[in-house]
């Protein structure tokens, strides 16, 4: 890196062509080490789960697990394009609570189901480009514009509900978070996290929209100039991670069977922090689908050790918020430890 | 600011002061826009329901302001180093319990001793977030996010079910927001003497001004020399400690404190600084400014409670106001740049 500002020759620009080589090659590894380190993780979860509850493995528990982290997972998914191309969306636990308020407005005033699901998809699409011209057309920082619309969805939902609950969902819906998909364990909203991380997996790594999410994450200056249509591909993201939180709003609202203002408040710390403890990086560029369902499966067995064990439940913003912290320090723990030293030793740490 | 200009030696060209004089003035435009909006909002919610502007009501919005325009001193100091601190409901929280609860733990403790209790829990988180954002060089919002849930995590734990009530309070204590000069309450003169003090500190202190050089541009700060680090901790510090007091202030305004005290305050904060004028991007507003918007804010909410119009709108309107307000600052920044580059091709051609 130090030396991008000298002129470069002909030697000196395959030299540097086969350091961005090894640059890629070593990235590519950390990257496989950090979600090696995630499998081990599950792994060691899942013997230390049914070491010390015998309810830890059984179907019950696991159905439990998987319905109760289902929406976060999900959510997890557009947020991870989302930091890849260097932005944030913190709007999304308020987009679920908007969709799941609306939901409970429409059906309590008689609504067709199908129109519901409709207006709900099409409001959390709305929501989602209005977060994405806002950042892609007037250029404004994505942290900022999400904190505003944070506010405003969730105001959004207050003013549809106000202290109302509404909780008469038919037979079919609202029993979404007990009964499994038809020849498995597994609820529905785990079905749908496949597909939907199928399909992520296969736009992020396997299509040139893919890369050029990766680009813009890296260098949006490079990615402009290499002519990817960046303002057109995050406002894309933006619209479906609108859409994608709308159908959490509607899980969530099922599963509970019940629609207040403040479904899922908060529930934007657990998306975030899946997906950097996913080894996504905050800084955009780096990051990999296959990490993400690991970090899903991660996240789900510390939740349910903590549901297990007679933990507040009203507390696990403590373990969640520390997760985050870990993960977000993990990666650069040689450079920090470095940089303390050098403090220490009263240097100056960089000159 | 004037002053500062004329004070300056002769050698500085033309060009230089007449730029900056003309980014002054945008930026006093734009914090006067706030006065006259809330004139224009009080003149009309008045002219609907008198009731507004008497002086109950008047004092209760003060007083509703105060811990607001107080927290948002500190954001304003984070958020001018182009950085965000979004614990500060959390802070509040923590700090409102514990130090609320020194009472029924020490009787006749002083009042004082609480203060500084409120004070030292709320540095302590702040040192927290200032640590983890200079030395780990992790972004603001990741850091604060988490510790937004990791404190008021904290909070639940220690308060469980438990929770302060008015009883345990001494009258001394619970006096202080009530205590008032002709319907001018104490509290807010004493709270408004603070962020004038807050505001000449940021404008007029070689510190102060360093948060604005490194909200500006951090790598230009990094190169003149300026300890980037040590300042975007300090300010860190600072909002923490300032929550830390306002939670105190909290306590002896509602009286009963349980583990819920501040949740989603943050918002409102960050809204008032930015409606007040302070950029998102860092390098530009006031302390003043944010103060301001603090109370257009609480203006707002009151009116739409004297005016029968559900509460449930106020944090909707906080939201919208908070998008107008970066809207309007990035036109506003667009423009500005435009004009001084016109001006100093102008200049250049001569």
């Amino acid at each position: 890196m130090e030396t991008d500002d000298l002129p470069v020759t002909g030697t000196e620009a395959a030299r540097s062509a086969r350091r961005a080589r090894t640059d890629r090659a070593t990235a590519w590894r950390r990257a496989l080490r950090w979600e090696t380190g995630l499998a081990v993780l599950v792994v060691f979860v899942a013997v230390l789960g049914s070491a010390t509850s015998s309810e830890f493995l059984t179907s019950g528990n696991m159905f439990n697990l998987a319905v109760t982290t289902g929406e976060v997972a999900i959510m997890a998914l557009p947020m991870t394009l989302i930091v890849i191309s260097g932005e944030i969306d913190l709007s999304v636990a308020s987009t679920l609570g908007m969709s799941s308020a609306l939901l409970g407005v429409l059906w309590s005033d008689h609504w067709p189901m199908i129109a519901i699901f409709v207006v709900v998809a099409a409001v959390g699409a709305v929501a989602g480009l209005v977060n994405g011209l806002l950042v892609t057309r007037l250029g404004l920082p994505s942290l900022a514009v999400t904190i505003g619309t944070l506010a405003l969805y969730r105001g959004v939902a207050l003013i549809l509900l106000g202290a109302k609950a509404i909780s008469t969902f038919p037979a079919p819906y609202s029993t979404i978070g007990i009964i499994p998909v038809p020849h498995t364990d597994l609820p529905w909203s785990t079905l749908i996290f496949v597909v939907l991380a199928a399909v992520a997996g296969v736009v992020l790594h396997a299509t040139p929209t893919g890369r050029s999410i990766y680009a813009m994450g890296a260098s949006p200056e490079a990615a402009r100039y290499a002519g990817i249509r960046v303002k057109r591909i995050k406002t894309l993201l933006f619209v479906a991670s609108g859409v994608t939180c709308a159908l959490a709003g509607v899980l969530w609202t099922f599963r509970l069977d019940t629609a207040v203002q403040n479904n899922g408040l908060g529930m934007e710390l657990n998306v975030v922090a899946v997906v950097l403890l996913a080894g996504v990086s905050i800084f955009g560029g780096k990051g990999s689908i296959p990490g993400v369902v690991l970090g899903v499966l991660v996240f789900a067995g510390i939740q349910n050790a903590l549901l297990l064990t007679n933990f507040n439940q009203e507390a696990t913003g403590l373990v969640v918020g520390g997760l985050l912290l870990l993960s977000v320090f993990a990666p650069g723990a040689g450079s920090l430890a470095g940089r303390i030293r050098g403090k220490l030793h009263g240097r100056l740490s960089d000159p | 600011m004037k002053a500062i200009i004329t004070g300056q030696p002769e050698q500085v060209p033309e060009r230089v002061s007449s730029s900056r004089r003309l980014t002054e003035r945008v930026f006093q435009i734009r914090e006067s826009g706030i006065v006259v909006v809330l004139a224009v909002f009080v003149a009309v919610t008045a002219s609907v329901q008198p009731r507004f502007i008497s002086a109950i009501n008047i004092q209760f919005i003060l007083l509703n302001t105060t811990v607001f325009a107080l927290l948002a001193l500190g954001e304003t100091m984070v958020v001018i180093s182009r950085n965000v601190d979004l614990s500060v409901g959390s802070v509040l929280g923590l700090s409102a319990y514990l130090s609320a609860s020194l009472f029924g733990h020490a009787h006749g403790i002083p009042i004082v001793v609480v203060f500084l209790a409120g004070l030292g829990i709320g540095l302590g988180c702040g040192v927290v977030n200032g640590l983890m954002v200079s030395i780990g060089r992790v972004p603001s919002l990741v850091v604060t996010l988490a510790t937004l849930y990791i404190f008021r995590g904290a909070d639940i734990l220690i308060v469980g079910g438990n929770e302060v009530i008015a009883s345990t309070l001494p009258p001394g204590f619970t006096g202080i927001p009530r205590a008032a000069a002709g319907g001018l309450p104490y509290l807010a003169i004493v709270i408004a003497a603070v962020i004038g003090a807050g505001a000449y500190y940021l404008r007029s202190f070689r510190s102060g001004r360093e948060l604005y050089a490194i909200g500006s541009s951090p790598e230009a700060a990094r190169l003149a020399g300026i300890p980037v680090g040590r300042r975007v901790f300090t300010a860190f510090a600072v909002s923490g400690a300032i929550a830390g007091i306002a939670g105190v202030l909290w306590a002896a305004q509602y009286q009963t404190v349980d583990s819920s005290a501040g949740t989603g305050y943050e918002l409102q904060v960050i809204a008032a600084v930015v409606v007040g004028g302070v950029a998102i991007f860092g390098g530009s507003g006031s302390a003043i400014g944010a103060a301001l918007g603090a109370l257009l804010l609480n203006t707002i909410s009151s009116a739409l409670y004297v005016l029968g119009i559900s509460q449930f709108w106020d944090q909707a309107i906080a939201g919208f106001l908070l998008l107008l307000a970066i809207t309007l600052d990035r036109a506003i920044s667009v423009r500005l740049a435009a004009a001084l580059r016109s001006r100093s091709a102008r200049n250049g051609n001569r």
